[in-house]
């Protein structure tokens, strides 16, 4: 067995799976209660309510269809049923999901009501988790890894060493061929030059830049202050964070120190270009941004956090880390890592990436997280503009 | 010896308080990760745990430095020692 093998689920596509489960997938809100009743009645599978599906349009559209078929795909999905209101988009995300080869049906409530729909659905989801639950996990490599990092809550100890912490991870992984991912656009606001000069060539650093103006006319168009009350948030400032340009610094030091950006992905876009680290433009929201990164098809993520973020996600594990003592101590439940000894100089950043690393892993080959076992399962759609 | 604050860069005007509950008129010992040196200041202001101290003296409109880049301007002259925070300092963008 090499250094850092996992066991894993090997899927029909070749891609590695760390979990197993079988989701209920609504494509709209309207079919949420359908989704949650068959959840409720078949033991062991994923309803996966969410707000949207109606009447969204262009890009918007896109993105949703993208998050939902991503999120079906993702290989820690063993099978899954979806259901809608009508037909057509339901059969639109079946048929994408159904391109991995895994186990997908799809159910329309419109001509035959909840109650049939439940019923069908229902027979149809114990097929798919008796079926899935004599899935094995089998020995699996880093190259097979897709790992995708975020922060939350942050505070000056992130910048100080739960980011560089992950960073050690990325800067060990990424030369061994692991498929990784950060984004957060709005939150590399004062690094963005910095960020820029990170990208394997200049056409990759000039799609980044052209994403992070993209964003801010965004901003601009929208603002209505110079957003000191909701960036930096108020957690932040409580944790000493000043200005975005500050928390930008600190976001940024997930990365590591050498690793280079190999690609700029579309929010929930599947990475496509090999192995490597990849940049995602996504919001800087947590729950949103895991949600696009889960879609995309990465399968553990890595949450430093200052102040103590809660956050999880119902399909892809989030390990969450902190360098603050405090947080440590008084919000022990949710910390999978406690680096906060970087700040008592007794621990290396060397020494905490292997730390994480070795978290990673295990987590990997089936050990819950904290919010596994606390039920965090924040699924949230990005939403790009008003519906129709 | 306990480190009080930590300091990103050489060039930082600004270091990051590490320990809780740090009253103000302090005698405080800092790590300057970049270089592996050990400084000397004395706090002017209690300072929570997290929130940043004034390395120097830093005038209003001063560029702030941290991870040896801008981070943002101070809004009002900062003693060497005080509490720097959105009081004295804020964000160049947006």
């Amino acid at each position: 067995m090499a250094k850092y093998d996992f066991y894993g689920y090997k899927r029909e596509n070749s891609r590695v799976g760390i979990r197993n489960h079988v989701v209920i997938l609504p494509l709209d809100d309207l079919s949420n209660a359908a989704c949650e009743a068959v959840a409720n009645n078949i033991k062991g599978t994923l309803a996966l309510p969410h707000a949207y599906g109606r009447l969204q349009f262009g890009e918007d559209l896109e993105l949703h269809f993208r998050t939902l078929i991503g999120t079906g795909s993702n290989p820690n999905v063993a099978a899954c049923v979806v259901i809608g209101i009508e037909p057509l988009w339901t059969n639109r995300v079946v048929e994408g999901i159904a391109k991995t080869g895994k186990p997908v049906v799809g159910f329309a409530i419109e001509g035959s009501g909840d109650i049939t729909t439940i019923a069908n659905a229902s027979r149809k989801a114990r097929e798919f988790i008796q079926w899935a639950s004599e899935k094995q996990r089998e020995l699996c490599s880093i190259q097979d890894l897709f790992v995708s990092t975020k922060c939350g809550e942050s505070d000056t100890t992130s910048g100080l060493a739960s980011c560089p912490t992950v960073g050690t991870l990325i800067d060990k992984l990424d030369p061994l061929g692991a498929t990784s991912c950060f984004g957060e656009t709005s939150e590399l606001t004062g690094a963005e030059v910095v960020c820029a000069s990170r990208a394997a060539t200049k056409e990759v650093g000039e799609k980044f830049a052209q994403v992070f103006r993209a964003y801010q006319e965004v901003i601009e168009r929208h603002k209505t202050s110079d957003l000191s009350d909701s960036q930096p948030t108020k957690g932040n400032i409580a944790g000493g964070l000043t200005t975005i340009e500050e928390k930008a610094f600190g976001n940024f030091q997930k990365i590591g120190k050498n690793a280079k950006f190999i690609d700029v992905l579309k929010p929930a876009e599947a990475p496509a270009k090999g192995p490597g680290l990849y940049y995602m433009d996504t919001s800087s929201a947590a729950a949103e941004c895991v949600t696009l990164q889960a879609a995309a098809g990465f399968v553990v993520h890595l949450f430093p956090t200052g102040q103590g973020n809660v956050i999880g996600n119902p399909i892809e594990p989030v390990i969450k880390l902190t360098a603050n003592p405090k947080t440590a101590r008084t919000m022990s439940e949710h910390i999978d890592l406690d680096v906060s000894g970087i700040l008592r100089r007794e621990l290396t950043l060397d020494q905490a990436g292997d730390q994480l690393i070795d978290i990673m892993i295990r987590t990997c080959s089936g050990r819950l997280t904290c919010a596994e076992a606390l039920g965090h399962r924040e699924f949230v759609m990005t939403k790009l503009y008003q519906s129709a | 010896m306990t480190t009080h604050f930590i300091v990103h860069d050489k060039a930082d005007t600004v270091g990051v308080m590490v320990v809780e509950n740090t009253p103000a008129n302090t005698d405080l010992t800092g790590w300057i990760m970049e270089t592996d040196e050990t400084i000397a200041v004395k706090s002017l202001d209690p300072v929570p745990l997290g929130h940043k101290i004034a390395l120097k003296d830093i005038r209003s409109g001063d560029t702030i430095l941290k991870y040896g880049h801008d981070v943002g301007r101070a809004v009002a002259e900062i003693g060497k020692g005080r509490h720097v925070h959105v009081h004295n300092m804020k964000t160049k963008r947006w």
